[in-house]
């Protein structure tokens, strides 16, 4: 019963990805958010790259973000979704900020806005985005796709703890993975932007530790009425 | 009815607006940074939208360590370019052929 099911899933998959279905399209209600977060997604990712200053880009990339965000939800991913706010646009786009604007770059400096590359750059992106189009046009889903898969509504029917059974069981060697990874990019960052000024005053250890106070002391008799 | 032809849609013209800004940006890395932060998205999109319509959690575990990855490149990233300002003085793309060999 359980192969039947699967197999009857099979064939509602491989009809998502028929391009005669799209044709005859009747729009829910529900389905207008998606075009709506669609739309916001996109045209701020065209903003991104197409701003006039690097600020502007940033808050463009915060508003693509957290309309993706919305689609997480759409797709009942709602900790992803939450993670995607919190890291992206809590930590990374704000870290984005911090340097655009530690670094005060002026761009009305460089005399040419766009590159050279333009025809180049329009090509492989028709390329790849018409190789995108055959991959999944003619996409089949393998009949042993089930055997493997962890389904949503696993034991819980709550998808923040139903990912926090697998993440903490299944796939707890990539999870310490990531930390390392993490931790490595912090080790990296923080080594990468220490400087060395001069002028500043830093406390030594191994100098201190070395020190010896048979050479860094000396006694004096000074006797009374004279100076060093 | 949305299937999930129309994520993959929204995520391939992501990905691919990730590609020409690339391609298009000279005037600073940060804006290229950005571009490879909209790719990784729609990567992210890609991938919990298959999970959804499979109905299989595995595309949100790996989407969690796309995230993980993209959050030590973008300070990796902008650690390098604070870095590099700090020694050129400019973030244009232009400057940076020093390594012409």
């Amino acid at each position: 019963m359980v192969i039947a099911g699967n197999s009857r899933l099979l064939e509602i998959l491989n009809l998502t990805l028929d391009l005669d279905n799209y044709l005859e399209f009747r729009m829910n209600p529900s389905d207008f958010v998606f075009f709506v977060f669609s739309f916001v997604t996109i045209a701020s990712a065209v903003c991104v790259i197409f701003a006039s200053s690097s600020v502007h880009s940033v808050l463009w990339l915060i508003l693509s973000f957290i309309s993706a965000a919305g689609l997480f939800i759409l797709l009942n991913a709602e900790f992803l979704a939450m993670l995607l706010v919190v890291v992206y646009v809590g930590a990374v786009a704000v870290l984005f900020l911090f340097v655009v604007m530690m670094l005060n770059a002026d761009p009305k400096k460089t005399k040419t806005k766009f590159s050279n590359f333009v025809p180049v750059g329009i090509l492989t992106a028709l390329v790849i985005f018409l190789e995108l189009g055959v991959v999944f046009g003619g996409w089949k889903f393998s009949e042993e796709l089930y055997i493997n898969s962890v389904p949503s509504n696993f034991i819980i029917d709550d998808n923040t703890s139903a990912l926090g059974n697998i993440l903490y069981t299944n796939y707890f060697l990539s999870f310490q993975i990531a930390g390392i990874i993490l931790l490595v990019a912090m080790i990296g960052a923080i080594i990468l932007t220490l400087s060395k000024r001069d002028g500043v005053k830093r406390q030594d250890v191994l100098d201190q530790i070395y020190r010896d106070p048979n050479k860094s002391v000396i006694l004096k008799d000074v006797k009374p009425g004279q100076g060093l | 009815m949305i299937r999930l032809g129309h994520y993959l849609t929204v995520a391939s013209i992501l990905f691919v607006i990730g590609i020409f800004g690339i391609f298009l940006n000279r005037r600073n890395v940060i804006i290229v940074l950005m571009s490879i932060e909209i790719m990784l998205l729609s990567i992210n999109l890609n991938m919990v939208a298959f999970s959804y319509f499979l109905g299989d959690l595995k595309g949100q575990i790996f989407s969690m360590f796309i995230l993980t990855v993209a959050a030590a490149e973008a300070a990796i990233g902008l650690a390098i370019l604070v870095c590099y300002f700090r020694n050129k003085g400019s973030i244009s793309i232009e400057s940076v052929n020093t390594m012409k060999g």
